[in-house]
């Protein structure tokens, strides 16, 4: 039971960080991202290359997989995403999926369509009984550096220079723009610590969300329901839609393994229809 | 001439067949005696084009963007499949039963899809889809699961032509059924009821003000569109005697919505248009990398949408434009 509750906390806080800069994107700068499970699959190779292939130890390849992420991030959104910020959803939407399409049939022909795996160090396969409950030192790990993330976020957002100029720049991007604030490099960063938060998780989750060419086509749903249902106002929305959302997810596999994700969409469907700006959210229109 | 005459004069003026419209379904006739050796793969481009014009009629008229709509494709394929293996393989009953089955699933979720944002709304129709994916998947025993509905047989179509492996009869077939359905949505979409949708799809609030029911709107054009929808799923379900999973994929939904936007959405012949094209385009893609295909398709998504929709086909419809004078 306990057991059960720590590996969907651990779960839950993996989507969290593959998710938050979605919450970003979508619900900050509106708009519709479904590619963003793409930058969290690049991360995913690009450290299970540097691990299997050229010896890198899994905790140095953590950062680069995020290095590697933000940068595509910031190329892509320099390139491609400036074009389409101002178009209407239906073409975002067809953008980004024709990415997801690409990205997906790129990775099958550069990699192969079979699974990979990141090569974990032993010391984390270790497990710890404590009152009970056992732990795997990996998914410790994950909860670590998840939690470690989103309170320095939480941090960034609410007591930076930064964190305002960003959030002002949301609320009201005319008016900021006019205050001198440089919206559009703000959302070039946001973007890209997005994406290299994708990357990070992606690589830090492989070993339990599997990793192969349909990942972003997998995931996506998932991103999604942690934004719209944790909403975009805050950091701790997104976080605890995310906690919720991996505790009922390994719950739900474990208890009623007949019922598969059935649940956790039908939940979604019912938030969405009584809170559609989130959980959290205020209840005012956009 | 009254104002009131004068817009009665617009109106029927828009709804009057073009030349290239009776050229359109010519060439259509045609191509059953021309391209006998193209007729699967013909069946299958006026069978997603069916399900192609279905979206147009809530994307295009009613201004809905669904990410989900393979749901009622899904559905319609299911429930003509799963008629053919209880015994009941009349091809025509089987579409109208599939027809009838989704349009009740189109018209209860609808209530779901009218709230919210867009945002809400792709979502909204996503997990609509995904829901029906897992039931599918987990309803083995009824569904098959992943392996998919096998031993469909269908009667002969009117009790007289009998399904062949060339899809001779398959193709002649889907092209009646397309054609009767797509009169029908033409008289659709220039009806009252069809013009209101567009009002409602251009501004709600104005729409809602002038005394027009906004809601039923939605909800009624909505049913319509799944009942099509379903219609083109128990094509497709009676002209290959199979039913996958791949029906009620996310990614059926995807390249619905490119095949429409190929085509142009709001003047119902995009969805024909577009299928026509994707299905070729496929089609000479797959030859050539059978793999990667899927790359090219994305590429083009971008392509369209970073370059602009309407500047791509800006040419196209210049000439359309003219053909139509």
């Amino acid at each position: 039971m306990l057991t059960n509750l720590f590996d969907g906390v651990a779960y839950g806080m993996l989507l969290f960080v593959l998710a938050c800069g979605l919450s970003v994107t979508l619900g900050v700068m509106n708009f519709i991202n479904l590619a963003h499970g793409s930058f969290a699959m690049a991360g995913g190779y690009v450290a299970a290359y540097l691990v299997n292939r050229l010896g890198v130890p899994f905790l140095a390849a953590l950062p680069l997989a995020f290095l590697a992420s933000a940068a595509l991030g910031l190329v892509l959104e320099r390139t491609l995403y400036i074009h389409v910020y101002r178009k209407s959803h239906l073409d975002q939407v067809l953008f980004s999926i024709g990415l997801v399409f690409m990205s997906v049939a790129a990775v099958d022909f550069v990699a192969g369509s079979q699974q990979r795996f990141v090569g974990v160090p032993d010391f984390l396969e270790a497990r710890f009984e404590v009152l009970g409950v056992s732990m795997g030192a990996y998914r410790l790990l994950i909860i670590g550096i998840c939690g470690v993330l989103a309170v320095a976020m939480q941090v960034v957002l609410a007591r930076t220079r930064f964190g305002s100029r960003l959030r002002a720049a949301v609320d009201d991007p005319l008016v900021a723009r006019g205050l001198g604030i440089n919206v559009d490099a703000i959302f070039m960063i946001t973007f890209a610590v997005g994406s290299g938060l994708a990357g990070l998780g992606g690589a830090l989750g492989a070993e339990i969300l599997g990793l192969d060419p349909s990942f972003p086509l997998k995931f996506m749903v998932y991103f999604l329901i942690v934004v719209t249902v944790g909403g975009s106002s805050s950091i701790i929305g997104p976080f605890l839609a995310s906690i919720l959302l991996g505790i009922a997810d390994v719950a739900g596999k474990y208890y009623l393994p007949d019922a598969g994700a059935f649940v956790i969409y039908s939940v979604m469907i019912v938030v969405l229809l009584l809170r559609p700006q989130g959980l959290l959210a205020p209840r005012v229109a956009r | 001439m009254t104002p009131a005459e004068s817009a009665a004069a617009a109106l029927a003026a828009a709804a009057r067949w073009r030349p290239a419209e009776y050229l359109f379904w010519a060439l259509a006739l045609a191509s059953w005696f021309l391209l006998p050796d193209r007729h699967l793969l013909l069946n299958e481009a006026f069978i997603f084009g069916l399900f192609a014009v279905s979206l147009d009629l809530i994307l295009g008229y009613g201004g809905i963007v669904s990410l989900g709509h393979a749901a009622f494709f899904g559905f319609g394929a299911y429930v003509a499949g799963l008629l053919a293996k209880a015994g009941f393989g009349e091809p025509v009953l089987a579409l109208l039963a599939a027809g009838a089955a989704s349009m009740v699933l189109g018209f209860a979720t609808s209530f779901l899809v009218l709230r919210g944002s867009d945002l809400t709304r792709i979502m909204v129709t996503l997990s609509v889809s995904l829901v029906l994916f897992e039931l599918a998947n987990r309803m083995t025993s009824l569904t098959g699961g992943a392996d998919g509905l096998q031993g469909i047989v269908m009667a002969p179509v009117l009790g007289r032509f009998e399904f062949d492996i060339f899809g001779h009869v398959a193709y002649g077939y889907t092209l009646a059924v397309v054609f009767v359905l797509f009169l029908a949505a033409r008289r659709v979409v220039y009806s009252p009821f069809g013009w209101s949708v567009r009002a409602v799809k251009g501004n709600a609030l104005r729409t809602a003000a002038l005394g027009i029911p906004v809601t039923f709107r939605l909800v009624g054009i909505y049913a319509l569109a799944a009942c099509y929808a379903g219609i083109a799923g128990a094509l497709l379900a009676e002209t290959t005697e199979f039913v996958s999973l791949d029906v009620l994929t996310l990614q059926r939904s995807a390249e619905v919505l490119l095949m429409l936007v190929i085509g142009g959405t709001g003047y119902l012949y995009g969805g024909l248009i577009g299928a026509l094209a994707f299905k070729v385009m496929q089609d000479w893609l797959a030859e050539l990398t059978p793999q990667y295909w899927q790359f090219w398709i994305g590429f083009l998504l971008v392509l369209l949408v970073v370059v602009g929709r309407e500047r791509v086909f800006a040419a196209p419809q210049a000439l359309l434009r003219m053909a139509r004078r």
